[in-house]
Parts: C-alpha cells; structure tokens; sequence
C-alpha cells in the first residue's frame, strides 16, 4: 500500500522535496499558510504566478510553490510583477519575499505599488535579519541587537513596514506572525480576494542566523516570544509609544476599497482604441 | 507576435504618410509598428520623447504605457509583461542605463525577449546631462556582470530609428535576448522625414513557443522556444544558474558552463543574421585610407570622406549598423586593402579598439567629446593628414 499522500502536495514542487529551510525556521509555516490559503479560496495554480526575489522567504514560492514562477533580481518582485499584471490582469500574481528584498533594497517599489494601488499580493516574511547571507543588520532589525555587521550593537531603529504601507496608500495591510497562523491564512485569502494593493507582514523567526545572537535558540523560543509580544490592532489603538515598545501590533491595519491601478490603465487603452474606432469611421 | 486587429488599425491610421519626426519619436512609432504591447520607463533627458510619445500613441493601438519609479522597475517590469507573451521595451539614457544593467543581466540569464533603447548622452555620471556622446558603446556589449552576449543596434537617422526598432523586437524574439538600440543623443533628436509604411509591408518574426516546460531553458535546442505565464505549465524563471526546466541548480560545474556557453553561442552563431553594416567603397584596390564610423558620428564621418573624394582622395567608408555582435568578418575584409582605419567617434576610442582586434592595418580613434558631434572639417582634416 502506497503512503497516503497530504492533500496540499498538489500545491508543492514535490519532485524538489525535501526543502532546504533550517530547522525551525518560520517559512515552512508560510508555505504551510498559503498552500492553505490557496487551497480554501478553491483558486486553480494555472491561474496564478508567484513572484519573489532573493533571500529565505523568496524559496517559499520559488522552487516550492508549484505555479508560474518568477524568481527575480534582488528587492525588485514588485517591479517585474507589475509588469505580468498588467499583461494578464485576470491572473492571481502574489509576491512572497523578505524584509530585507522588499523593505530594504526593494523599498521604493513597495511604498509605489501601495501608492498606484496595483492589484497584487505582497507577503513580506519579516524575519528581521538578513538570515541568508549570515547575519547582517536589516532595516527591520530592532536597535540595540548584535548581529555580524552591527557587533557593537545596532543603532537604528527599525522600519514598521506595515504602517509604511498603510500609510503610502494600499487597499488590504494587516501584520501577523508564525504563532498566529490561522489569522493569517484567513488574512492570507482576504488579501487575494481583495483587488488593490495587499500586504501582510509576517513576522518571522531565523533562529539560525538571528535567534542564536538574541538568545532565542528554537523556533519555539521564537513564537512563544511573538505570543508574548502580540497585541491585536484593536487594543493598540491609542496606546502611547512606550506602552507599544517592544510589542508587535497585529490584525488587520486597513482595507478598504480605491481605484485599482491595473483596471484604470485598461481602461484608458480601451478609451484610446474605441476613439480611433469612431475616428476611422469603424475599419478595421 | 502576430498584430492583433487594434494595432492593425493604427498601422492602417498611419501607414503611407511621411511624418517629420524626432530620432526619439521615430524610435517610438517604429515601437508600435513592431507590435510593441508595453513601455515602461522613467523620464531621461534626451530619451524622454520616446516615453513621451508612447504614452500619447501605444494606447490608441491597445497597448499600454506606465511610467515606474526608477529605471530598475521599468527594466523589471518589461521582464515580468515579455514573460506573459508581450512585446515589450523601455528607453533611457546613461545614468539610467547603468541602474537597468543588473536586470539586463537578468534578461540575458531568464532568455527574455525585450527591447532597451538608449540615447546616449555625455558622461560619466550626470555628465553634461542632455549634451550627445557614444560613451555606452562597451558598456552595451559588458555592462552587466558575468559572461554574457549582446545584440545592439546603431541607428544614424530618424527613419532609420523606426526600421531599426522592428529589427530590434524581431532579433529579440528570434534569439530570445534583450536588444538594446544604441542611439545617441544627436540621433534622438535630429528632426526628419520619416515614411511609415503601409500594413502590407510590415513583417514580424514570430516568437518561438516550446511545447514542453521541461525544454524552455535549453534541452536540445540552441534556442530553446517559450511557454508564457497562465498556460498552466507551472514556468519556473529564476535568474539563477539553471537546468533546462528553469530549477536552480548553483552548484554543478557543468550546467553552469553549458548554460552561458548555449547562451554565449546562440547570438554567436547568428552573426550572419544579425550583422548589418553598409559600405561605400572606390574601386578595389585603390584606396589605403579608410574610415569607420556609426550612429550621429557617421554622418560628418561620410561627408568628410565624399570632400576628400571630391579632391581625388580614395578613401573606403563603412558604417557599422549592428555593433554587437561586432562584424568581424565584414570589418576585415574592408581592411584587406587599407593601410590605415579612422575611426570618428563621440567617445575616447571605444569602437576603435574593437575594429583593431579583427584588422592588420593601422587604426586610428578619431574621438569627440565634450557634448557636441565632429564636424565634417575636422574629420576631413584628419582624413588628409592620413593620405598625406
């Protein structure tokens, strides 16, 4: 008798199995959220491309994630994902990538596809390090931490992506972490159905390259930390900064409906074309 | 790409009528005509006419224009829409020529057809922002790091500008390349006639498509054909070394060597094909002078070798239309004869240094720098002092 087989290995790669996380990493819960997601919103692979770009989180669709796959330059799968979604505004294109790719080297695209509103999917996996290349200080990284490029201590406070976002104007932000995964995967799906500009920051752990630094040695040691520090959106609101020092802020930050970008670029075109039309006197 | 029925219409709209156009606005008619589906870019002086007139045009033919937020995105972006079966292209200048070379690369490495059309201007840096130079000949052809091949075109008028472009969309998707259009500024903003010609006589390579997504990144052909995004065959791109199914593989030796040696070889071996140049010889034999030249700098470069016909000097004249590949052959059998090669052009000697490698003659840069093109007198004058 064959092994019986999990019903989300549809969604994998399996020929490339096993994946190449570390141990306790957070991106397996990721990839586990989203197949999820994917799945409960019943969407079809075939009509999805997955963008990411480089670091950890990017293998989470890129190779596992079985759909269309663009696996881009580093900080840059808005971009190139900008451009598949205009061509093919009826495909589902989500970009999964790290904080370091999207809030650092990428961060001008993220606050400029928030701002056009296009109708993509971004789920940053912020881990708060740069964990593949051994360590490094990331713009997310909490002041006053060690890591391989801060040794003396890191002296800048870190981005709040999520409010970035907010804030530069997308449609769906809410911030999550490896500990709340079921919010997540309902968040998940809601930032796909919504059209617009959605972003989830997903807090995650490397205990590899950052948890060792920081005394947090597990991937356990990680989500018992972000149970800790969790507060929901709701009982945030109008707290003082210091009360909100060292908590992570979660829930659903905003959603609501604006003009998407792709639909308006369209419907430009199809303006310019009938126009010639009617000039043309119909021809062909 | 065939012409879907919105961009048959505008061909219809303009074909037979002669506009008096810029090289930049040629350069964007010329884009359309080639079927060009999406532009994205980011303004540049003296490039930003192309986006200009896109903007106002493409969508009348049912494409689409964006501006992005830098020239990373607008390179990105062409990628990620040529990967849904599109046409596409952005135009820019120096400074933003550098900032595209890394997703250049990334187009040479993923074999995306697209098309970069750079009007040269003056640098390095900011330079003389909006003055003319030919300062990017090698960084068209070694820009972007690692091994890699190019294809690049020269344009020298406005009209030339519009054919090139079709050629530029074409040879992309022959070779399954970016292209780059290597103008410069005099070019992209010389004012002239241009024709544009009728439907009937607008051709278009069609884009190779693969049946297989196990054979989109090699297999057995030297240009592997494409299957596009939402064709449900789960396309894996990445610009990581990689196996012909488009899965990473970063650590064996020999898949990293045949990938950019198939790469490599692919534009190689279309030399033939790809080269275009244009000669205006005296008899054979006759002449020991000659002069080489391209883009804005092959027009006084011609002028100055018809005056020094005209005072019975026999002096040979080749304009390199293709640069990369570079024509070796045909630059050395324009040699074969000559003692000497004069090379003008709106750098310190970039193209000389290339022509030197392919000739046994003497080769001589004729260079031009500082924002504005040779005149036909000085180019003439360095011609007699040669024959003298």
């Amino acid at each position: 008798m064959s092994e019986p087989r999990h019903r989300l290995m549809d969604f994998v790669r399996e020929e490339i199995m096993p994946h190449r996380f570390c141990s306790g990493c957070g991106c397996g819960t990721v990839l586990n959220a989203f197949t999820n997601a994917v799945e409960g919103l019943g969407l079809d692979s075939a009509e999805m491309v997955c963008v990411s770009g480089i670091g950890c989180s990017s293998w989470i669709p890129s190779p596992y994630f079985r759909a269309d796959t663009l696996h881009t330059t580093h900080g840059r799968p808005i971009a190139f994902a900008t451009g598949v979604k205009i061509l093919r505004p009826d495909l589902t294109v989500v970009v999964i990538a790290g904080d370091g790719d999207v809030a650092g080297i990428g961060g001008n695209h993220l606050i400029h596809a928030a701002r056009r509103n296009i109708d993509l999917s971004v789920f940053m996996v912020n881990n708060m390090i740069y964990g593949m290349t051994g360590g490094q200080v990331a713009p997310t990284t909490p002041a006053g931490v060690v890591t391989t490029t801060t040794p003396h201590s890191n002296v800048e406070p870190p981005f709040r992506v999520a409010d970035l976002v907010v804030a530069a104007g997308a449609s769906y932000v809410a911030r999550w972490t490896t500990y709340h995964v079921f919010p997540l995967l309902e968040s998940m799906q809601n930032a796909i159905k919504r059209k617009g500009f959605s972003f989830i920051e997903i807090m995650s752990q490397c205990p590899e390259n950052y948890g060792r630094r920081i005394g947090l040695r597990t991937g356990i040691d990680f989500l018992k930390q972000f149970k800790e520090q969790a507060l929901r959106v709701e009982k945030a609101n109008g707290m003082s900064e210091e009360e909100l020092k060292d908590r992570i802020v979660i829930g659903k930050l905003c959603d609501k409906e604006r003009p998407e970008y792709v639909s308006e670029l369209h419907r430009i075109t199809r303006e310019q074309v009938d126009k010639l039309k009617k000039e043309m006197g119909g021809a062909a | 790409m065939a012409l879907d029925d919105n961009k048959k219409r505008y061909i219809n709209h303009h074909g037979g009528k002669t506009y008096f156009l810029l090289g930049d606005e040629a350069c964007a008619y010329g884009a359309i005509y080639a079927g060009c589906d999406f532009f994205a870019g980011y303004p540049i002086t003296p490039a930003s006419e192309v986006a200009e007139l896109i903007a106002e045009e493409l969508p009348k033919a049912g494409g689409i224009c964006i501006q992005m937020e830098d020239e990373l995105a607008s390179m990105a972006a062409i990628v990620g829409a040529a990967w849904t079966g599109a046409r596409s292209m952005t135009a820019t200048s120096g400074p933003g020529f550098s900032l595209m070379q890394e997703n250049i690369g990334y187009a040479i490495m993923t074999e995306t057809p697209c098309v970069i059309v750079n009007v040269q201007r003056s640098g390095p840096s900011t330079g003389q922002a909006t003055k003319p130079a030919q300062g990017d000949m090698l960084q068209a052809r070694w820009g972007t790091h690692g091994d890699h091949n190019i294809i690049a075109l020269a344009p020298n008028s406005a009209q030339e500008c519009f054919d090139l472009m079709q050629d530029c969309f074409d040879l992309a998707d022959t070779y399954r390349t970016p292209v780059i259009l290597l103008m410069d500024g005099e070019i992209g903003h010389i004012r002239e006639s241009v024709v544009m010609p009728e439907l009937s006589s607008v051709r278009h390579t069609s884009r190779k498509r693969a049946e297989r997504a196990e054979e989109i990144f090699g297999g057995q052909e030297l240009i592997p054909g494409m299957i596009h995004y939402g064709e449900g065959s789960n396309v894996h791109v990445t610009g990581s070394t990689h196996l012909a199914n488009g899965m990473r593989d970063v650590t064996t030796p020999h898949v990293h060597d045949e990938l950019i040696r198939r790469i490599y070889k692919k534009i190689d071996s279309g030399r033939e094909d790809i080269v275009r140049i244009e000669t205006d010889t005296v008899a054979n034999g006759k002449s020991r002078v000659g002069v080489i030249s391209y883009g804005a700098s092959a027009r006084p470069a011609r002028g100055a070798v018809k005056a020094a016909r005209a005072e019975g000097k026999n002096i040979d004249f080749l304009r390199l239309i293709s640069i990369w590949p570079f024509a070796r052959k045909q630059v050395a059998e324009f040699s074969r004869d000559l003692d000497l090669i004069l090379v003008p052009e709106m750098n310190l000697g970039q193209m000389s240094r290339e022509i030197e490698r392919f000739v046994d003659c003497k080769v001589i840069a004729v260079p031009k720098i500082g924002g504005v093109p040779h005149t036909v007198d000085e180019i003439h004058q360095v011609i007699m002092e040669a024959v003298s």
